[in-house]
């Protein structure tokens, strides 16, 4: 006798495609938000942007004629009224103009997709080898019993309390310098990629560590577990064949938000082993004050944000049908 | 974890006086969290007591020299005691980590209240700007009002606040909202509070309680940011005593007297590892006393 | 079948499980099993009865060495077909497990992964045991147990997720992978709790088939009712030890251990009614018994409702119709019991009644006033009026507030003085059964019982004059139950409240309702008086439902 509220629904596939739609508009939605608000912060800016320019190109700073002040002011349209340079902003987003850097005068756009690679490589690479580290530690020690398992705790607790930075100062200082196991400046090789991903790696595992075995230890005390055990599967059956799925959910979702941080990150890890990556541009853009680089850096950040968050929902709705449904 | 449990001693037995139960329920663990945490207070409040050195005066002899005994962390490269440099500039540090902080819950306490409280259609507009903010890494985010507004003490403390602000904004709104559709709430309005009444006795007090821990925590993470922006060259330039400056200054000599970087770190990571385990604490017992049946 | 129970027990030699004395303890507290001893054949059914805390679950548990990761089981014989069971390792029991014995959980919702397709779930104790050989090969005998345990849809079930089946259906499909390697022994832990009636008869039926096939049954339950129907011996437990053992006409007819004896006067029902249901030391005064009075139609209803409907929205977007055109009258001083399964629509009504859910069409007055069609503003002060006492009173309760705190809060403006009202909360208190010592403490600190008192006195606290009890006793012992549907009529007749009782419980209804109103899938099906619904149904769902409902037959 099933009751309505069972009744699974079966309106299936058109339900998909609009949720994909819908979800779609919102990172739309979101990007021209986050666009809208650099345009708001840099309005903020005190003082008189040509002012700055010219201060910039000078090196130091000067007094310049009203007649040059008009020139600048011209050619980057700082005269304009606000929502004129607020539509003139959106008008060449749209087109992927992202401005010219008031430093080097080269397009943003150009100067950041030379630069974005080593960073995402950084970025990815540590994201994989924190979820590899993280799920290795908690199988370990939920296979015993508690002294174990207290260490890990304490031991991942303080790694997602360390900044990265020294972290990868101590790395670099121990394995680089004095144990001379891997280069202090590796650019494009793979030995080169080993220190500062590890540095990276290592506080999100201790964060996604303690996420994973949180939930680990309440999956296992869960009905179903112990029914799974009742048809006789053993410990390691049950963990891996039932409590892993469970436990790796919040984890998957904490990914989204773990890039902004490996980004974060990656600016420092970056300057610690003198990588190059969209750290070192985005460093050097802030002391000059260079406003549409900067903005044009934070801009893409906040987009791949965005697309990760939508593909890691959907890979969350893969792993747990429930969603799936509803 | 160490969760104390809560025993209710038998009606007529005497209790035992209130500070000595407490004393006995805190960890090994949290007590050494909290002497680190006296000590840097004391740093901060006092550091006379605690320097072995005048920490301006330069030693062009000793110029370089590794942890000994004699400077305990070692001397940068004039010559001045890299631990009584360090224990100088906690007050600075210090006060940057509370006042980012102050400023970071201040602006979530608006925004996750307001979100919370205030219907839907104030909380979609406020979810909808915290879900862009997040979208901004935290130093991309702070980098970006740096360029904005150029690099001083202020400027650093308003961008590692808003910087950090989304993250705890979500955590309160998330917790009012939880607290708006519990069952306690529910059964205030059936007695027939007045919604005022309900938010002052029971929405506000409850879900305000985590801030104590997010207030412990948030310190922690606050001069963490704050010093990376300084490594970064971004925060208080050298030669003030700053743990973020001295971290900005020691980069250069990493390869040659690694101690002027690492040291100043050490110090950086000390203090916020205890804000934590004083934070997990806190959290541990809230949760025990509040928690389920 | 009745052949079967009246017979001899079994010749030792086709006894296939032995248990002699068992002990039960988890580190270096009590024990929690003490000197349990009994024996199983083939084709007979073994129940074991108790109420929390007796320690039936820790002996079934043990029995397939799980009684718990620091659990120390101990007995003088421990034996299931010969294999003495005390000294096996953990590789043994993952033998017996599933293979020998089956093991079938309460609540298949959480008793199944949420993760994994049913047939699955299913196939993994063959897919163990290495039985059915290649992958196609077990998913069909999973689709043949689908269809002997009547699943309808069995190939496409298979594949689906638990909750996209119905409450029944998941249970027996957790019976089905029970019995996937055709066990010897099926052992049902409160197999029929949180379950409907009707879904309840079913799985009772399934469980008798499985005996009637010749396997051993041991079923651990809280309900008396329940097991009288399929077992050929009782063990009642309380705090870990047998006090008393029978075929159900010994347990029934003669119970000898007064335990025994008070848990059967416990039980409301259709015979209970108008009687106390706990011992006579339970309540703090001398309350008249006798059938409550009848109210005279003549004054007006305290609650009317009308035409009410009202339509939820789900996550898919689809709207259900929860409530559609109930329409009922509360008269003073009476118990109006609204029962129904799950999905039937009371609480919504409940929840209608006391005004937190304004209905899409219909209105509700509360003496004579308009109800739900005024503003929340006018309602307010008026909602002394009416209180509610919730089955889960825990959530009901701010947790950092101390039982003074939560009574006194709904004593309202007056008294004003603070000596007063403090009197007024020790009063209050006392009328509830709960000693002054209790003031201070927090609810988390007391029992189920406990709270649900200080619930009690927390909604007569405003001298209310209806009082909605939305499932108040469903999570309580049976025994503490007794008390608490006590307290409740005692309230009633020193107070004169009237009371709007929704339960799934239809002995509970009968025994404290004065009329009552039966709903399905939110619809009233039937109403009037609780004898004539309940003894003479016209309706054929409600016949239904008072057919499945299990009977304690007693003597006398």
């Amino acid at each position: 006798m099933s009751t309505p509220i069972d009744a699974p629904g079966r309106g299936g596939r058109g339900l998909a495609r609009a949720r994909l739609l819908w979800q779609g508009l919102g990172a739309v939605a979101a990007l021209w938000a986050a666009a809208s608000f650099t345009f708001l912060v840099q309005t903020l800016m005190p003082g008189d942007r040509a002012m700055l320019l010219i201060n910039m190109a000078a090196g130091n700073l000067t007094n310049p004629s009203p007649e040059e002040i008009a020139a600048v002011n011209a050619r980057y349209g700082f005269d304009d009224p606000v929502l004129v340079q607020y539509l003139r902003y959106l008008g060449n987003l749209l087109r992927g103009d992202l401005g010219v850097s008031f430093q080097q005068h080269q397009p943003v756009l150009a100067m950041i997709g030379e630069q974005i690679g080593p960073t995402l490589t950084l970025a990815f690479s540590a994201l994989v080898t924190a979820w590899v580290i993280a799920v290795a530690l908690t199988l370990a020690c939920t296979a015993r019993e508690h002294p174990l398992s207290r260490a890990a705790s304490a031991l991942q607790v303080a790694l997602a309390t360390i900044p990265p930075y020294w972290i990868g100062t101590i790395l670099l200082v121990a394995f680089a310098v004095e144990l001379r196991w891997f280069p202090v400046e590796g650019q494009h090789s793979l030995a080169g990629l080993v220190l500062p991903t590890l540095s990276l790696a290592l506080p999100l595992a201790g964060y996604l560590g303690q996420v994973l075995q949180d939930e680990f230890a309440r999956v296992l005390e869960q009905p179903f577990v112990t029914s799974a055990r009742m048809r006789g599967m053993g410990d390691l059956g049950v963990r891996l064949r039932h409590v892993l799925r469970h436990a790796v959910l919040p984890g998957v979702t904490l990914s989204g938000w773990a890039l902004g941080k490996l980004l974060s990150g990656a600016v420092l890890i970056e300057a610690v082993f003198a990588r190059q990556g969209l750290g070192g541009l985005l460093v050097a853009a802030t002391s000059a004050r260079d406003v549409p680089l900067v903005t044009g850096i934070v801009l893409t950040s906040a987009a791949v944000y965005v697309v990760t968050n939508l593909l890691v929902d959907h890979a969350y709705r893969l792993i747990d049908p429930r969603i799936r449904l509803s | 974890m160490n969760t104390p449990t809560l025993t209710l001693p038998a009606p007529g037995a005497r209790r035992p006086h209130p500070l000595t139960a407490l004393a006995a329920s805190v960890p090994g663990s949290v007590g050494l969290a909290g002497a680190v945490l006296l000590f840097f207070l004391v740093a901060a409040l006092w550091p006379q007591a605690l320097q072995t050195h005048d920490p301006l005066q330069m030693d062009l002899a000793a110029v370089l020299q590794a942890p000994s005994a004699a400077h305990l962390f070692g001397t940068d490269q004039t010559g001045r005691d890299t631990y009584s440099r360090l224990i100088e500039g906690t007050r600075q540090s210090l006060g940057i980590g509370l006042g980012a902080t102050a400023l970071s819950l201040g602006l979530a306490l608006l925004l996750g209240v307001t979100a919370g409280l205030g219907g839907r259609v104030a909380d979609a507009v406020i979810s909808r700007v915290l879900d862009v903010l997040f979208a901004f890494p935290t130093l991309f985010l702070a980098l970006l009002f740096v360029t904005v507004f150029g690099v001083s003490v202020a400027t650093l403390i308003v961008a590692v606040g808003v910087g950090t602000a989304p993250g705890y904004a979500r955590m309160i709104r998330g917790q009012v909202l939880a607290v708006r559709g519990a069952g306690y709430v529910e059964a205030a309005r059936a007695l027939g509070h007045a919604p005022a009444r309900i938010v002052r006795q029971h929405i506000l007090p409850n879900a305000i309680r985590p801030l104590v821990v997010m207030l412990t925590l948030g310190v922690g993470q606050s001069i963490v940011w704050a010093s990376g922006l300084a490594f970064l060259g971004l925060g208080v330039a050298p030669p003030s005593p700053e743990w973020g400056a001295l971290l900005d200054a020691g980069r250069s000599y990493v390869t040659r007297a690694w101690w002027l970087e690492v040291m100043p770190g050490l110090a950086i990571v000390a203090f916020a590892l205890s804000v934590t385990v004083i934070g997990r604490h806190l959290q541990d017992r809230l949760e025990g006393k509040v928690g389920r049946p | 079948m009745t052949a079967a129970r009246d017979a001899l027990p079994a010749a030792p030699a086709d006894i296939l499980l032995r248990v002699d004395n068992l002990t039960v303890s988890f580190g270096q507290g009590p024990a929690v099993v003490r000197g349990v001893s009994f024996s199983l054949a083939p084709g007979r059914c073994l129940a074991i009865v108790g109420e929390s805390g007796s320690g039936k679950s820790v002996t079934a548990r043990a029995l397939v060495g799980l009684a718990g990761p620091r659990a120390s089981v101990q007995a003088d014989g421990l034996a299931f077909g010969g294999e003495d069971l005390r000294r096996f390792a953990d590789r043994d029991w993952r033998r017996l497990r599933g293979k020998h014995v089956g093991f079938v959980l309460q609540d298949a919702l959480v008793s199944l992964d949420p993760l994994r397709a049913v047939g699955d779930e299913i196939g993994e104790g063959l897919r163990l045991h290495g039985e059915a050989g290649s992958r196609a090969q077990r998913q069909a005998r999973v689709v043949e147990l689908l269809e002997r345990v009547r699943v309808p849809e069995p190939a496409v079930k298979a594949r689906q997720l638990p909750h996209e089946l119905s409450g029944g259906q998941r249970q027996r499909a957790l019976i089905a992978a029970a019995l996937a390697l055709d066990p010897q022994v099926l052992i049902a832990d409160e197999p029929t709790t949180a379950l409907d009636v009707t879904v309840q008869a079913q799985v009772l039926e399934l469980l008798e088939e499985t005996r009637a096939r010749g396997k051993a049954l041991i079923i651990i339950s809280h309900d008396l009712a329940v097991v009288s129907r399929v077992a050929d011996e009782i063990l009642v437990m309380r705090h870990g030890e047998v006090l008393e053992r029978g075929s159900p006409a010994e347990i029934f007819g003669a119970p000898r251990h007064p335990y025994t004896r008070r848990l059967l006067d416990a039980v409301p029902s259709a015979h209970s009614r108008g009687t106390r249901l706990a011992p006579a030391s339970a309540p703090r005064w001398a309350a008249p018994t006798g059938s409550p009075a009848a109210p005279s139609g003549l004054t007006p209803p305290v609650l009317s409702a009308r035409h009410l409907v009202k339509r939820f929205r789900g996550p898919d977007g689809v709207a259900r119709t929860v409530v559609r055109d109930v329409s009922f009258d509360l008269q003073a001083g009476e118990t109006l019991g609204i029962v129904g399964e799950s999905g039937s629509g009371k609480s919504t009504v409940a929840r209608i009644a006391l005004a937190l859910e304004t209905p899409d069409s219909g209105a509700v007055t509360l003496h004579g006033q308009p109800w739900s069609a005024v503003t929340e503003r006018e309602r307010r002060p008026r909602r002394r009026g009416i209180s509610v006492i919730y089955q889960d009173p825990l959530s009901s309760f701010d947790p950092r507030w101390t039982v003074e705190r939560l009574v006194e809060d709904s004593l309202g403006p007056d008294p004003a003085d603070r000596a007063q009202r403090s009197a007024r909360v020790s009063e209050l208190l006392d009328l509830v059964g709960l000693p002054a010592a209790f003031r201070h403490r927090r609810p988390i600190e007391l029992s189920g019982g406990q709270r649900q008192r200080v619930a009690i006195a927390r909604a007569i606290a405003p001298e209310p004059r209806v009082i909605v009890c939305d499932e108040p006793v469903s999570a309580l012992d049976v025994s503490i139950q007794a008390q608490v549907l006590d307290l409740l009529g005692d309230l009633k007749a020193q107070l004169g409240v009237s009371y709007l009782f929704i339960s799934h419980d239809l002995g509970v209804v009968h025994h404290l309702s004065d009329r009552v109103l039966v709903m399905n899938q939110g619809e009233v099906v039937e109403s009037g008086a609780v004898d004539e619904v309940f003894l003479t149904p016209r309706a054929p769902y409600t016949q239904r439902l008072v057919a499945a409902v299990p009977r304690l037959h007693r003597a006398g």
